[in-house]
């Protein structure tokens, strides 16, 4: 059944708009256009905005402020976000890149949203119309938020390393998907660590266990056997075609420990 | 349902029409204007059967509302021949046999479209990247990377 899509040009009043039950922000469509597809009798009506400043990237200094309608194609192909480039590619193949945004795939349910996941261990920052939220807020009351996501900001970080673990090359849904900063004092020891997992949760999720067995240890085997032995504290992975969670909680150590020592 | 009136310009033709706000671009495409090209395979966007070229950019037309298309350019597997010759895509699936129902064919072809439009002399992986969002259940793919080759092949003889 065909869905009334609203434009508007401003945020503030998609944001109005967005008040009436049922209805739902079109960013790329590829999960409000897909959920009306397959019949999801929760979405009566589509709104989106065409503000410039939710398709623009501004990168000043070591700052990114990337709008929520920016594709997972523009950032693959931004020249000063390469290292993120690789976790874009992450989302889908060519025409679902093109398509799906920045803003959207906060909202991807896992075994999606690898990009997010990225954005968790970059410690993101999302603006509304009302303010700023950190990330770990802000994917924790994702489904209750009604405010339109306007733009991402981050800090680039020069040690920034992301994997997608898949069967299907080279596209394929995530087993798992794994983002990892580190800083590292001067004999080599890891200072501060954020890791990032995605699909061990419904959401991206950090592994604060890990990250904090890390801190003071070297990047070799045995400096980060103690964290590969609590990477799966507080894991809840999910059970899909893809993999069953007792696969995904076996194999995540393995793919942490090559993600770590590469 | 509210009808709202759309304006693009498909394989080189104006088109304007009024139709339901909330169509998929899918859905106009094949029962408004009857470009039947575009398939109708998974309607989520894993299958890329639907797939189609929106400004320069490959675009699932299954989860494309067609009022958000207000003047783009679309390219359809329809508009590839001219003059009654085929695309040398069209002629390279066929003479590789790279098509056997041919329900994903219009996608694999429009995907490779692109690729080719931006990179005319492709690897093998460059191949098996640009059709890695379409799905086939015949061929095995094979066929259908060897297709895309040929085609640049053919492209890159006749620029010489």
């Amino acid at each position: 059944m065909a869905l009334a899509l609203q434009t508007f040009a401003t945020v503030k009043d998609a944001n109005a708009a967005l008040k009436l039950a049922g209805t739902r922000y079109l960013g790329g469509g590829t999960l409000v256009v897909r959920a009306a597809n397959e019949g999801d009798v929760s979405v009566s009506g589509l709104v989106r905005s065409t503000d410039p400043a939710l398709s623009a990237i501004e990168v000043r200094g070591g700052k990114v402020r990337v709008g929520a309608s920016v594709t997972m194609a523009e950032i693959a192909r931004h020249p000063e976000l390469g290292a993120l480039a690789k976790a874009a590619r992450a989302v889908g193949g060519p025409a679902i890149r093109n398509m799906a945004t920045v803003g959207g795939n906060l909202f991807a349910p896992a075994p999606y949203g690898d990009f997010a996941v990225a954005l968790l261990a970059l410690d993101a920052t999302f603006g509304t119309d009302d303010g700023e939220t950190p990330i770990e807020t802000f994917l924790a009351g994702r489904d209750d938020g009604r405010a339109i996501v306007t733009s991402v900001s981050f800090t680039k970080a020069g040690s920034f390393r992301f994997l997608k673990v898949s069967r299907v090359k080279p596209k394929g849904v995530s087993v798992l998907s794994i983002a990892i900063v580190l800083e590292q004092a001067g004999g080599g020891t890891v200072s501060s660590a954020r890791i990032a997992l995605g699909c061990m949760a419904d959401r991206p999720m950090r592994a604060k266990a890990a990250e904090k067995a890390l801190l003071g240890r070297t990047l070799d085997p045995d400096g980060i056997a103690p964290a590969l032995a609590a990477a799966g504290d507080g894991t809840s992975p999910i059970t899909d075609p893809i993999a069953s969670a007792w696969y995904r909680a076996e194999v995540l150590p393995v793919h942490l420990g090559r993600l770590l020592l590469s | 349902m509210a009808k709202v009136p759309v304006q693009f310009t498909l394989n080189g033709s104006e088109k304007a029409e009024f139709i339901d706000s909330g169509t998929t671009l899918l859905n106009a495409l094949r029962d408004k204007i009857g470009d039947t090209s575009p398939k109708g395979g998974c309607h989520q966007g894993t299958c890329g059967a639907c797939s189609v070229i929106i400004d320069g950019e490959l675009r699932l037309s299954c989860l494309t509302l067609a009022e958000t298309c207000n003047g783009a350019m679309i390219t359809t597997t329809s508009g590839l021949a001219e003059g009654g010759v085929l695309h040398p895509l069209q002629r390279a699936f066929l003479d590789t046999f790279a098509t056997q129902c041919g329900f994903c064919t219009p996608g694999m072809i429009m995907a490779a479209k692109v690729l080719l439009d931006h990179t005319p002399n492709p690897s093998r992986e460059d191949v098996v990247e640009a059709l890695s969002g379409n799905i086939c259940r015949c061929t095995g793919y094979e066929p259908i990377i060897q297709a895309v080759l040929a085609a640049a092949r053919a492209n890159s003889q006749n620029a010489a």
